[in-house]
């Protein structure tokens, strides 16, 4: 519980405007992976899903198991998987589960797969520093499974895509030391104080605030406006707009200038934070379980942040 | 906007400042509860009620109300 751990230390009113109550923490002993793992088999077990039916696998973290080989390749041997599958990591934060459903609906049309099994799994809190109280409050750890099966002659499906790249904004989210550009020295632990006393190193994630909300107010309206354009659809013929669960302040002012009325925007974040590529698909089980998603439902969904990188489609349910 | 209406609409931010406690001369960085979210909210309402895009930089700057008002469009 987030107000426990920062009594006096951050007043209510920011607690009420990031809109997390609290999140979940995974254990840095085993690799963000185990998560996906986890999540792949609830997933099988919960639709009696035939494992030996999935055609492909993509796996989409910033958290990888070694330096190579690919993170999709080791769980394809752990979920005991089909030999003769695709498997693909894909390295995207918060745009991650959209880019990953592009790739998904690509791979189906062109290479004729069935059943795609698409994994993200965020432990970034082990990269935030104790007294990065900014991050802190935000940011949870999770992971999800989604299983996306052609149909032919259905009115169901996956819309159009829009994405966007600016990578001159790499260095607004980042976590600099301990990849190739620059491994972990002891240097790379030196900590350092922004303006308002968060501690970070060159080692922990770091988060420009001001410039990411900038950034998401001047593009994210946009791009709603665009993939409805591409889809040929309008705001009223959205049943839910999903986007990803960056934080209930920032969120709140894409919907204000996207003006999209409260009740067709969705969040859910006060129980899990933002946990990065998993905030859409937990939030589209959410809002499923409560009666927001039925059949027929038409819902957008958008990821944007770190790369700096955006990317948004409708999804027919 | 006249300054007046600037500072009590930055006032309105700062939820626990009682009405009338905010001056153009007050250095909001010495606002008990000031944070990095008080700063988005700044940023945010620039960038929503004014059409203007305020930098880390720029806001660094300012410590008064006054120096924010600056910022607005001529």
């Amino acid at each position: 519980m987030l107000g426990k751990e920062f009594r006096n230390k951050i007043s209510t009113t920011v607690f009420k405007k990031v809109g997390v109550n609290e999140r979940h923490i995974f254990e840095p002993v085993q690799p963000a992976s185990a998560m996906a793992l986890q999540a792949a088999e609830n997933l099988f077990a919960e639709h009696d899903i035939n494992r030996n039916e999935i055609d492909a696998l993509i796996y989409c973290s910033v958290h990888h198991d070694y330096v190579t080989p690919s993170t999709s390749c080791v769980l394809q041997h752990k979920l005991g998987l089909n030999e003769n599958i695709a498997t693909y990591d894909l390295t995207f934060g918060c745009s991650g589960y959209v880019y990953s459903l592009s790739l998904a609906k690509s791979i189906i049309q062109s290479l004729g797969f069935k059943k795609v099994l698409l994994l993200t799994s965020s432990a970034l809190t082990k990269y935030i520093h104790p007294k990065d109280h900014a991050s802190r409050i935000i940011f949870g750890d999770g992971a999800s499974a989604t299983l996306i099966v052609a149909e032919e002659n259905s009115e169901k499906g996956i819309g159009s895509f829009v994405f966007g790249t600016d990578g001159s904004g790499f260095e607004k989210i980042i976590i600099r030391h301990g990849a190739d550009f620059q491994k972990v020295t002891p240097q790379s632990l030196e900590e350092k104080a922004d303006e308002f006393g968060n501690i970070y190193s060159d080692a922990n994630y770091f988060m420009d605030g001001q410039a990411v909300l900038t950034f998401t107010m001047k593009k994210v309206p946009l791009l709603i406006e665009d993939t409805l354009s591409k889809n040929n659809l309008t705001k009223n013929d959205i049943d839910l707009f999903v986007l990803h669960q960056a934080n209930d302040f920032m969120n709140e002012q894409v919907r204000k200038l996207a003006a999209i009325e409260k009740e067709k925007f969705y969040s859910h974040i006060e129980n899990y934070g933002n946990t990065v590529q998993a905030t859409i698909p937990i939030a589209l089980k959410a809002a499923i379980a409560e009666g927001k998603i039925k059949s027929g439902s038409k819902v957008f969904v958008a990821g944007f942040g770190v790369g700096l990188s955006w990317c948004a489609t409708v999804i027919n349910f | 906007m006249t300054l007046e209406e600037f500072t009590s609409k930055i006032e309105g931010i700062f939820e626990d400042e009682k009405p009338g406690s905010l001056t153009p001369d007050t250095d909001f960085r010495n606002i008990e509860t000031w944070s990095s979210m008080y700063a988005l909210i700044i940023v945010a309402m620039f960038e929503t009620d004014f059409k203007t895009t305020v930098t880390g930089d720029q806001l660094r700057k300012c410590s008064t109300v006054r120096d924010l008002y600056q910022l607005l469009p001529k």
